[in-house]
């Protein structure tokens, strides 16, 4: 199926590599950072740029027909939802009072007026 | 069956099993909240590349975008949830203290 003479199919694959690389950093990521902000960051910025990248693979591998639309659609609403999805999270965690890793050296959400209580770290 | 696509699914499923055990293991409700989010925005890049290996992939990206709506929408009601029962509460859903 994949052909490694078709340039395409070639710019494709190296796409799709890049985005498999930053996937399991990602889950690395996920599995060794001390807490849930830092985790947040590792799972949510590497993940999405992961699957951004393989999907635009796909894209790169069939052009724009009907699997490739569907590609592009997935892509934007990956885009779209998973960094709003983590914000929620960090916000929730944030509002819940988790307090930060001890190496943290800053937490400008703490003392805003958009904070309700001024939970400090 | 094509061995880069084999090789990108096992690569996929080892990422997914390593999240899992965050999502067991993780001391907070929102670590496991995260976790499963990022084996559900994992799923959708498996369900693409399960796609090429089935030679369908258009069949295989209309379950991926489905997923993906789902998923988005199951974080933000679990994190509704969350927010209204648990405001400054955070020792309510803490075992154990990240260290």
């Amino acid at each position: 199926m994949i052909d490694f003479g078709n340039p395409v199919h070639l710019i494709a694959f190296v796409v799709m590599a890049i985005g498999l690389f930053f996937d399991i950093v990602g889950c690395l990521g996920l599995v060794r950072l001390p807490d849930v902000y830092n985790r947040l960051q590792a799972g949510t910025k590497c993940v999405t740029l992961g699957t951004f990248l393989i999907l635009l693979g796909v894209l790169i591998r069939f052009g724009f027909d009907a699997m490739g639309v569907k590609a592009l659609l997935c892509l934007w609403f990956i885009a779209m939802t998973s960094p709003t999805a983590a914000h929620a999270i960090a916000r929730a965690a944030h509002k819940a009072g988790f307090p930060l890793w001890k190496g943290s050296v800053v937490d400008r959400y703490a003392g805003s007026k958009e904070d309700p209580k001024g939970v400090a770290s | 069956m094509d061995i880069v696509y084999v090789v990108s699914v096992v690569v996929v499923l080892v990422g997914m099993l390593a999240v899992l055990k965050r999502v067991i293991s993780g001391p907070t409700l929102l670590d496991r909240l995260l976790g499963v989010n990022v084996i559900g925005t994992k799923t959708i890049v498996l369900l693409a590349l399960i796609g090429f290996l089935a030679d369908r992939p258009g069949f295989f990206l209309d379950i991926a975008l489905a997923y993906a709506l789902i998923n988005f929408i199951a974080t933000i009601a679990v994190l509704r949830h969350f927010e209204a029962r648990f405001r400054g509460r955070a020792s309510a859903v803490t075992e154990e203290e990240p260290s």
